[in-house]
């Protein structure tokens, strides 16, 4: 019985010390909501209510837009760390789609577009996170236009990331020269595959099933 | 040397490969003896090796033999043991039923025997008191006639009438009262066969029990002899019991699958959902160890009701403290059971959270709408959180049984096995000497010229003085002792 005992509280004790973190997965989506992209917000509420619906506890999941400059936590607008419990997971779930929804409604049109400060900041949240699995989402038309004054021609750390471009529209200069759109998405492709991640484009939002 | 140089010793090569070839023949007929006996000492070698190797395995199988008898003896010896010890209870039990009432019932057939002979004396037919006016009658009869006997006996005459009808009145009185008594007497008999008729079924009872104790006996007593009978039916006992108790631990797997089901999920409420150990969730890891301590739980309840007898330990525990064991066993299982049928209603308030939650993500308004018979599976899946740790306590049974009697089919399948590699073993030895044989055949078949020549010349050769020749068959003999 004694034994029984002490099997037991070996089994408690390795339960309290046992790691959550080997098993979890980071979420960052990046939306953004440049003038030529803006009118396509409204997709991101989708994806992120498909994100979370995928969503386990101990998973992380962040919402952030791009703009202007986008390496700053204040373009974050929502995030959430799920907690171990189901239920507290759920509540923290209907509370992170509705601040993403309010944020969709109140969302403004930006005059630039960093989408490599936004990938620098996922990268640097999801890193804190210490997440087995490391997704990066961007709902863009990929074309990035930086004001003046920002610099980044910055290599890109994506060892471990998933970077998945959604929705990637054509712009009216693409349809004139399909070559710009392709070389976009093939520069982009190139750059995150030389900072060791992995590149996708998923363009029907109707099929993101293998997404998460 | 390449082939080609080798054809060009001569100008010709078909010379030169002849020439070769009669050189090849003439060695290897030269060599024949000593490769005939290389080649039979290999072969003999190997199969000796395996005779040896089979000879041990044949006696390894029949130690396993000795000590899987050993073991089914022993299983079956105890097994008699606790039906008889069972069936002497059983008629202690009904002699300290119906015995312990001796006395009294003995009491109650003398009383009623008593009574009865009272009132069978009491109910003696006394003979009606003969007249004493006869005599007188015969004198005045004698009398002369003159003497005016008439008037007498016409006296006497109406005295023994009247005597009579008082005689006809106290007959009848004592008949009535005779029957009375006898009438009386009706209820003490029917008291006697009812008494009687439960004492002859208590003794046949016993009697029953005694010719099952008996034949339990005579079994037993062919165990401790060791009879091959006794010992084919435990055998095959033994095999039917390990099919059947494996079923029931089937079931008893499933039971406990669909209980793990209905804990794992809000055990992850408790410990968190996320947690690993290995590469098990923490979550199911503990939702299986509840399951293993009602398991465990149900066991020492087994063994302190003495159902069951997997730790002697506790079998051997005092009547007081098996008691206490049986108590605090009992109240934790119960305590597990409650918790269960917690756990089971909190999975499904989890369930419908989650089910709202999904709902809400995909939009879906109608999933989240509630159902109204849903209390139906929320108490169906209470009242089986409530039940199956206490049904799982009967698992100890069927284990009981497959542990014993896996011991008994583990050493059959052993003895089995041990057979047949004892007899592929004797093959392969056989083999092993036939293959040296067609060997020694082999190569003597490129050598059929020169042996040819040499039958032809022994022909020929006058008969050498009678030397006991070897032959190979001999040889072979040899070989083998």
């Amino acid at each position: 019985m004694k034994r029984r005992l002490l099997l037991l509280s070996l089994a408690l004790a390795l339960t309290a010390c046992a790691r959550s973190t080997l098993h979890n997965t980071g979420v960052y989506l990046l939306v953004d909501t440049s003038g030529s992209y803006n009118r396509q917000v409204r997709k991101a509420e989708q994806i992120t209510l498909y994100a979370l619906s995928r969503l386990q506890s101990s998973d992380s999941i962040a919402v952030a837009r791009i703009d202007t400059g986008s390496f700053t936590e204040k373009d974050i607008i929502a995030k959430a760390t799920f907690d171990d419990r189901p239920s507290t997971a759920n509540q923290q779930k209907r509370a992170f789609a509705s601040h993403v929804e309010q944020f969709i409604d109140q969302s403004m049109p930006a005059p630039y577009t960093d989408i490599t400060g936004g990938l620098l900041q996922a990268i640097e949240f999801l890193n804190e996170k210490h997440t087995a699995r490391k997704e990066i989402l961007i709902l863009s038309d990929m074309k990035e236009e930086l004001a003046k004054g920002y610099v980044r021609d910055i290599p890109l750390d994506l060892r471990g990331f998933d970077v998945v471009a959604l929705n990637v529209t054509k712009l009216r200069a693409d349809n004139f020269d399909p070559r710009q759109y392709l070389t976009r998405l093939d520069e982009w492709r190139a750059r995150v595959e030389k900072g060791g991640g992995h590149w996708r484009v998923i363009n029907d939002l109707d099929r993101l099933d293998g997404l998460l | 040397m390449s082939m080609t140089s080798l054809l060009t010793f001569t100008p010709w090569p078909a010379m030169s490969a002849t020439i070769l070839l009669v050189l090849l023949v003439a060695a290897l007929y030269f060599a024949r003896d000593t490769a005939h006996q290389a080649i039979q000492t290999a072969a003999s070698a190997l199969a000796r090796g395996l005779r040896v190797a089979s000879h041990s395995v044949t006696r390894a199988q029949e130690r396993l033999a000795a000590r899987n008898r050993e073991v089914l003896l022993a299983a079956g010896r105890e097994a008699k043991e606790r039906i008889v010890e069972r069936e002497f209870a059983r008629v202690g039990d009904t002699v300290r039923k119906d015995l312990a009432g001796y006395p009294d019932m003995q009491r109650r057939l003398s009383e009623a025997i008593q009574r009865i002979e009272e009132d069978q004396e009491k109910a003696v037919e006394v003979p009606p008191d003969a007249p004493g006016w006869a005599q007188a009658v015969k004198v005045v009869a004698d009398l002369d006639s003159h003497n005016a006997g008439a008037d007498i006996l016409s006296d006497i005459h109406k005295s023994m009438v009247k005597a009579h009808a008082e005689a006809m009145n106290d007959y009848r009185k004592a008949s009535s009262e005779r029957h009375a008594l006898l009438r009386r007497m009706m209820p003490d008999w029917r008291l006697i066969q009812e008494t009687l008729g439960r004492v002859s079924k208590s003794v046949a009872s016993v009697i029953d029990r005694s010719q099952v104790i008996d034949r339990h006996m005579e079994e037993y007593e062919a165990i401790v002899r060791g009879e091959d009978r006794a010992l084919s039916v435990l055998s095959s006992s033994s095999i039917v019991y390990f099919f059947i108790s494996a079923l029931v631990l089937a079931v008893a797997t499933a039971g406990t699958a669909v209980n793990f089901t209905l804990i794992a999920r809000p055990m992850a409420e408790m410990v968190g959902g996320t947690n690993f150990i290995g590469a098990f969730r923490t979550a199911d890891i503990a939702a299986l160890v509840i399951i293993m301590v009602e398991i465990s739980m149900g066991l020492f309840l087994m063994e302190s009701l003495r159902i069951t007898r997997l730790f002697p330990v506790i079998g051997a525990l005092s009547d007081k403290m098996r008691v206490r064991m049986i108590i605090t066993t009992f109240l934790i299982l119960l305590l597990m059971a409650c918790i269960e049928a917690g756990l089971a209603y909190m999975r499904e308030v989890l369930l419908l959270d989650e089910m709202a939650t999904n709902a809400l993500l995909r939009g879906d308004e109608a999933g989240s709408i509630v159902n109204a018979h849903l209390w139906i599976t929320t108490a169906a899946q209470m009242g089986m959180g409530f039940v199956l740790p206490f049904a799982l306590v009967f698992v100890a049974i069927p284990l009981e049984t497959f542990v014993h009697s896996l011991r008994t089919v583990v050493g059959l399948l052993g003895i089995a096995v041990l057979q047949a590699l004892a007899l592929l073993l004797r093959l392969l030895g056989n083999a092993s000497r036939h293959l040296g044989a067609l060997a020694q055949r082999a190569y003597d078949l490129p050598l059929f010229v020169p042996l040819w020549i040499e039958a032809r010349r022994r022909a020929a050769a006058p008969a050498p003085p009678s030397a006991p020749a070897t032959t190979q068959a001999d040889s072979w003999r040899e070989a083998r002792t």
